[in-house]
C-alpha cells in the first residue's frame, strides 16, 4: 500500500536503530502516548532495537482504557434498553463493565451494533424511525471530529432519535497532568500523529517550554516510530526541548482548521475523569448547549448505577506509565483477552493487550 | 483507536454541500467511503488519511517523498559506516523496555 509500506522498510528500520544507538550516549526515558503506537512497538519488537540505553514506556493514549467505569457502566445500561439500538466501535465491545460487557449484552439480545464510523449510526437513526439510537462517542481528538459530523448532519435532519454518549478526551490536559505527577520519569514525549493531523501542534509549544521536555510529533509505521525516537534523543542529548514535526506529511502546525471549527461549534471543554488519572480540569468534550439535545446521558434516565472495578485490575498504573502490563500479578494469570478485568486487556490500543498478544510465553 | 490509514480519493459525492461531501477512497486493494467534509482541498487522486470513515488530513505527497529521500540518505550513511571498522562488531543487545 502506497505510504504505508515505505514506511515499513527493513533496511531503513535497522539504518535508524544504528543511529539511536550511535546518539544516546546516556540513559533516557521517552513516553508513546499512543496506545497505536505502543502496539506498534511490541509487535514490530522495535523496542528490542533500541539501545539499552533507551527505556519506552507507554502513555495513556488508549480511549476506550481511560473511559471511567461509571461511563461504561452508562453506555451498559442504555444498551439494554428494548428501545435502543446502541453503536459502538468495535475496541469496545469486551472491556468490562462492573457486571458485564457489550458483547454479552448483545448475546443476550440486546441490539449492540458495531460501526465503522459515527456517521453509520445516523443512517441507522434514519432507517429505524421508531427506535432510539446511541452512538458510544469514545476517542481522542482524532475520532471527535466524526462525532461532531454525525451530530451536525443529524441536526441538519431534525433526527429526535438519535443521541450521543460523549465520552471525548483530549490529549495536551492528560500530558501536563502527567508531567506533573511527583514520580514523573518522563524526560521525552512522542506524540500520537493523528491527533495532531486534526489538532497540529501549537498547543504543545507551552507544554513544552513549562516541563522542558521535549515533544516529536510521530506516526504510526516502524519507521516513522524510530524517526519519532531519534529525533526524541537528539533533542535529549543537546540539552534542548522543542516541539518536532516528525510526521510532516501528515501533521502541520495548524492541523486541521475546518476540523477544529467542527469540534468547536459542536462540543465544548468540560473536567473528566480519567482511569489512572482522576479528574483532569477541562480535558473532555462536553456537547454545546445547541446540540445537547442529542446527549444521551441526559435523554435516558440512568441514574443509581453502582460501579465497581477488579480489585486486581492495575491498568491506572499501566496506563500512566507507572507499571509494565507484565509486572502485574494478574496479567495472563487472572486477567487475559478471554477473562479481561480492565480495558487495557481487551482494547486493540492497550498495552496489556499488546503484550499478551506479542509477547507473552516467549 | 487513532488508526488512521492513507487512501487515493477515486471519485467525489457531493462536492457541493461542505456537510455531505464523501469520496471513494482506494486502500490498497480495498475500496471503502469516506466523508472529504473536512479536506475541502483534497481532490480526485490525492491521498487523504482516513479515521472512523472521515478523512482528517489530506496527505502531503511533497512531505513523503523528501521523507524517503532522507531515509534513503541514512540508509546509505550506515550502511558506510557498517562497511568501515566495525562490520562485525557485535550488536548492542536490546533488552526489553518496557
Amino acid at each position: 500500500m502506497k505510504y504505508v509500506d515505505e514506511f515499513r522498510d527493513a533496511a531503513t528500520v535497522q539504518a535508524l536503530a544504528e543511529r539511536i544507538a550511535q546518539s544516546a550516549t546516556r540513559n533516557w526515558t521517552l513516553m508513546e502516548v499512543c496506545g497505536g503506537q505502543t502496539h506498534a512497538i511490541v509487535k514490530h519488537g522495535l523496542d528490542r532495537l533500541l539501545p539499552p540505553s533507551l527505556t519506552l514506556i507507554h502513555g495513556p493514549g488508549c480511549p476506550v482504557c481511560v473511559t471511567p467505569q461509571h461511563v461504561i457502566d452508562q453506555a451498559l445500561s442504555l444498551a439494554q434498553r428494548p428501545e435502543v439500538i446502541f453503536c459502538s466501535f468495535g475496541d469496545m465491545l469486551r472491556v468490562p463493565g462492573s457486571h458485564t460487557d457489550l458483547q454479552s449484552i448483545k448475546a443476550q439480545g440486546g441490539d449492540v451494533r458495531m460501526v465503522y464510523s459515527p456517521v453509520d449510526a445516523v443512517t441507522l437513526a434514519r432507517q429505524n424511525p421508531g427506535r432510539e439510537v446511541v452512538f458510544f462517542a469514545v476517542g481522542f481528538e482524532t475520532t471527535a471530529p466524526a462525532t461532531a459530523l454525525a451530530a451536525r448532519q443529524a441536526r441538519a435532519l431534525n433526527l429526535d432519535n438519535f443521541s450521543l454518549l460523549v465520552a471525548h478526551v483530549c490529549v495536551p490536559p492528560a500530558l501536563q497532568a502527567l508531567l506533573s505527577t511527583p514520580d514523573n520519569r518522563m524526560q521525552g514525549l512522542l506524540a500520537a500523529g493523528h491527533v495532531c493531523a486534526v489538532m497540529g501542534y501549537w498547543e504543545y509549544q507551552p507544554i513544552v517550554e513549562s516541563f522542558h521536555v521535549p515533544i516529536v510529533v510521530t506516526g504510526f509505521e516502524p519507521v516513522d516510530i524510530l524517526r519519532g525516537v531519534l529525533a526524541c534523543v537528539e533533542e535529549l542529548e543537546r540539552g534542548e526541548a522543542t516541539v518536532v514535526n516528525a510526521y510532516a506529511r501528515a501533521v502541520t502546525r495548524e492541523g486541521n482548521v475546518p476540523a477544529q471549527q467542527l469540534l468547536k461549534e459542536v462540543f465544548e471543554p468540560v473536567d473528566l475523569a480519567w482511569r489512572g488519572l482522576g479528574t483532569i480540569p477541562l480535558s473532555g468534550l462536553g456537547l454545546a448547549p445547541s446540540y445537547r439535545r442529542f446527549d444521551a446521558a441526559e435523554r435516558f434516565e440512568t441514574a443509581g448505577l453502582v460501579s465497581s472495578e477488579s480489585a486486581l485490575c492495575r491498568s491506572g498504573e499501566v496506563l500512566t506509565g507507572r507499571l509494565d502490563p507484565r509486572q502485574c500479578p494478574a496479567f495472563g494469570k487472572e486477567c487475559t483477552p478471554d477473562t479481561p478485568l480492565g480495558a487495557t486487556m481487551v482494547s486493540s490500543e492497550g498495552a496489556c493487550a499488546a503484550y499478551y498478544r506479542y509477547r507473552h510465553g516467549q | 483507536m487513532c488508526l488512521a490509514l492513507p487512501g487515493q480519493i477515486l471519485s467525489i459525492d457531493h462536492d457541493d454541500d461542505p456537510l455531505t461531501r464523501k469520496g471513494r477512497i482506494q486502500f490498497g486493494g480495498v475500496v471503502k467511503e469516506a466523508s472529504l467534509a473536512c479536506v475541502p482541498e483534497a481532490g480526485i487522486g490525492d491521498y487523504v488519511i482516513v479515521h472512523a470513515g472521515f478523512a482528517i488530513s489530506r496527505l502531503d505527497e511533497e512531505e513523503a517523498e523528501a521523507t524517503l529521500r532522507e531515509f534513503a540518505a541514512l540508509s546509505r550513511l550506515q550502511d558506510d559506516k557498517s562497511a568501515g571498522a566495525d562490520l562485525h562488531a557485535p550488536r548492542p543487545k536490546g533488552g526489553v523496555h518496557g
